[in-house]
């Protein structure tokens, strides 16, 4: 074990992956002279060579649609994207490929590949250096998506991603990837997907949140100590979802507040809440609320703070929940 | 047609080097123009200088730096009517201030304030564009839309060498030579995309030759040539009036200063090419040859780059004096016709937020 920051985990992790299979190879745009802009590649060209950590050209449909050719030739290529909004161009090529290779094969041939990316906001940056796409990812079928909130997770999901003979996305809460820090497991650690992780138990009302949204959660339920006990479920696996763990805490609490810094408008938070009201409507004592960005384009940001779901918002959600 | 292959191998000047090899001529810039491009240069180094400190001092965000970039955007400026539309990446995030924009409102952008906000057409500029490339098939599109309407305005987009690659730059590119969009390409080819060279970018061997295959013809020039950068557009401009369609500039220099502040070249950069391009910087060739014909002494001299400094002074004081935005102003502008959940979600962000 050793403390790593959450950043520093993702780093671990593709230094794992990457020792344990020849297979695996890095593709994105300064990831390999300058170690990624935040540093998750640091080491990796050094280590393992340019041919496996590549510095491409800049063109991110290029560097999806080529991992695609990649799978072909029996590699496991993990793609970074450099932003949440410079993956955008990608998208052509995950929804018209990516999701749809394996099956256009009747199943014959698998593409593991995994895309990989920093996402959110709150880091004072110019425009489109915020955004939390997780929506686009996962509604494109044949795409598992993964957000890690602790840097024990960033490592075991990139794992897991890595491993999987799907195409998996995970994106990496940038705002807390060198904050939050924590115990990390040495050596080979694979969180598997489709598990929840139960961040903090509690009786009185259940907030859902992934990612950067965790710790406000966690903020939240820490204001609301004294009044009552709060469950805070680290979703982190968003697809596939772990719907027993969802349940059972909805039907423990009775009380469901969602979380999720992305713009609220079929957001992944309408899904959960879909999913709630499709098998959990008979233990909820009250509505399941949202706590969500606004349906506007991603503010300036000087006025960032008012459009990021705050501590003090989850707090009033769920003290309206409480009088249920 | 101008033909369009092959591609310039060499790189035009204008400006000589103080030795052996003489200035050249240039046309249409008596010396008064050739003072005011000089003030223009003066006025984007000082933008950019004071930026970089603003930045240090916490002033202002993030913050690209474009030193070294400026012969390239004021030799190409010059060259344009105030009708033609400008289409900047996040690299020429000043230029508007030679369209008169007040340098407060870009130091608003760089601050994340909402006042960094301008409609475009008050300056014939357009917004300043962060996703690399996307920006080219807009000028084509207003430089297309230009020639439909029968207007003389031509439409310059600005970007990179690493641009260049990005499916959106050739499609852009395409689109401007089918549809004849008076347009220009100009690429600022800094050696650089971040981290990754031109050699990793391209097999071509130059950046010029990607216009080939849109029947798009080019022109390569020295970047830091101001005078070759302006001879070049002012070419490219009057193909596109002429309704010849567009014309790809390929303007070479060497990124002398770190992407941006948050980048620490020094992994990856060759310090001896850092030195050279410092050391034959654009504004000090552009004084030199002013010198050498007389234009420019060191009181003028003085006197521009203090003018410019008082710009600067009075810019960042009335950025710094802009209230702090109304939380309002987050559902504001995304649409003409809002709907009714904005004025819910305000007032309950109101009421949380006291
Ligand atoms: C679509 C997209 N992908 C990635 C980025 C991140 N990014 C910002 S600047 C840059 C390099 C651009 O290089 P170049 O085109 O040469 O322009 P320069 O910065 O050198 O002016 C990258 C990769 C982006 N802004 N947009
Ligand atoms: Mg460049």
């Amino acid at each position: 074990m050793a403390e790593r920051f959450l950043v520093e985990a993702v780093n671990d992790a593709l230094h794992v992956e990457m020792e344990r299979d020849a297979d695996v190879l890095l593709l994105g745009e300064d990831v390999g002279r300058a170690g990624g802009v935040f540093r998750a590649t640091a080491g990796l060209r050094d280590r393992f060579g340019a041919d496996r950590c590549v510095d491409t050209p800049l063109a991110e449909a290029g560097i999806l649609g080529s991992a695609v050719g990649l799978c072909m030739a029996g590699f496991r290529p993990v793609c970074e994207m450099q932003y949440d909004a410079f993956s955008y161009p990608c998208l052509d090529q995950l929804i018209t490929h990516v999701g749809r290779y394996r099956w256009r094969t009747g199943g014959t041939m698998t593409f593991p590949l995994t895309i990989r990316m920093p996402y959110g906001g709150g880091v004072r940056a110019p425009e489109l250096h915020d955004d939390s796409p997780e929506t686009y990812y996962v509604h494109t079928p044949g795409v598992k998506v993964a957000i890690p909130s602790t840097p024990a997770d960033a490592k075991g999901l990139l794992a897991a991603a890595i491993r999987d003979p799907d195409p998996v996305v995970v994106l990496e809460p940038k705002l807390v990837y060198r904050t939050e820090r924590g115990e990390v497991p040495d050596g080979e650690h694979v969180v598997p997907l489709g598990k929840a992780r139960l961040a903090r138990e509690g009786g009185d009302l259940t907030i859902v949140a992934y990612g950067a949204m965790v710790p406000v959660a966690e903020r939240a339920a820490d204001a609301l100590a004294s009044k009552a006990d709060i469950e805070v479920l680290d979703i982190r696996s968003l697809k596939p979802l772990d719907e027993e763990a969802l349940l059972a805490s909805a039907s423990k609490t009775g009380r469901v507040v969602l979380v999720q810094e992305a713009a609220r408008t079929c957001g992944y938070a309408a899904e959960l809440a879909a999913i709630l009201a499709e098998k959990a409507i008979l233990d909820l004592r009250g509505p399941v609320l949202r706590v969500t960005g606004y349906d506007v384009p991603y503010p300036y940001w000087s006025i960032e703070d008012a459009y990021m779901p705050s501590a003090a918002r989850v707090v009033d959600a769920a003290r309206r929940l409480l009088a249920f | 047609m101008a033909s369009t292959i092959p591609a310039e191998r060499g790189l035009r000047r204008v400006i000589g080097d103080d030795a052996s090899i003489p200035d050249g001529e240039v046309d249409g810039l008596d010396d008064e123009g050739l003072l005011e491009l000089y003030r223009s240069l003066v006025l984007l180094r000082t933008y950019d200088e004071r930026s970089v400190i603003y930045h240090r001092q916490g002033r202002i965000g993030t913050y690209a730096i474009y030193w070294g970039h400026e012969a390239m955007q004021a030799g190409s400026f010059h060259a344009l009517a105030d009708d033609d539309w400008i289409f900047p990446s996040y690299r020429e995030s000043a230029i508007g201030l030679l369209r008169g924009m007040p340098p407060a409102t870009i130091l608003s952008w760089w601050r994340g304030h909402p006042a960094g906000w301008w409609n475009p057409a008050d300056y014939n500029v357009a917004s300043i564009c962060v996703p690399i490339a996307t920006h080219v098939p807009h000028a084509a599109g207003l430089a297309w839309g230009k020639r439909l309407r029968g207007e003389d305005a031509c439409a310059i987009a600005y970007f990179g060498d690493g641009a260049t690659s990005e499916g959106a730059f050739h499609e852009g590119a395409n689109f401007a030579a089918v549809m004849r969009a008076p347009a220009i390409l100009f690429c600022s080819n800094n050696g650089w995309a971040i981290s990754t060279p031109v050699s990793a970018q391209t097999r071509a061997q130059t950046l010029a030759d990607k216009a080939i295959g849109y029947g798009i013809p080019s022109a390569r020039v020295d970047g830091g040539d101001v005078l070759a950068v302006y001879e070049a557009t002012r070419a490219a401009v009057a193909r596109a009036r002429a309704g010849e369609g567009p014309t790809f500039i390929e303007a070479v220099t060497y990124r002398a200063a770190p992407h941006a502040t948050a980048d620490d070249p020094s992994a990856y950069i060759d310090p001896e090419r850092v030195e050279e391009a410092r050391a034959n910087e654009c504004l000090g060739r552009y004084e030199r040859y002013l010198r050498r014909h007389g234009l420019l002494d060191a009181e003028l001299e003085q006197q521009l780059k203090a003018e410019a400094a008082d710009v600067m002074r009075a810019g960042i004081a009335a950025a710094e004096a802009e209230p702090k935005p109304d939380l309002g102003l987050l559902f504001e502008h995304a649409l003409v016709d809002p709907p009714a959940s904005f004025q819910t979600d305000l007032a309950e962000l109101r009421r949380i937020l006291g």
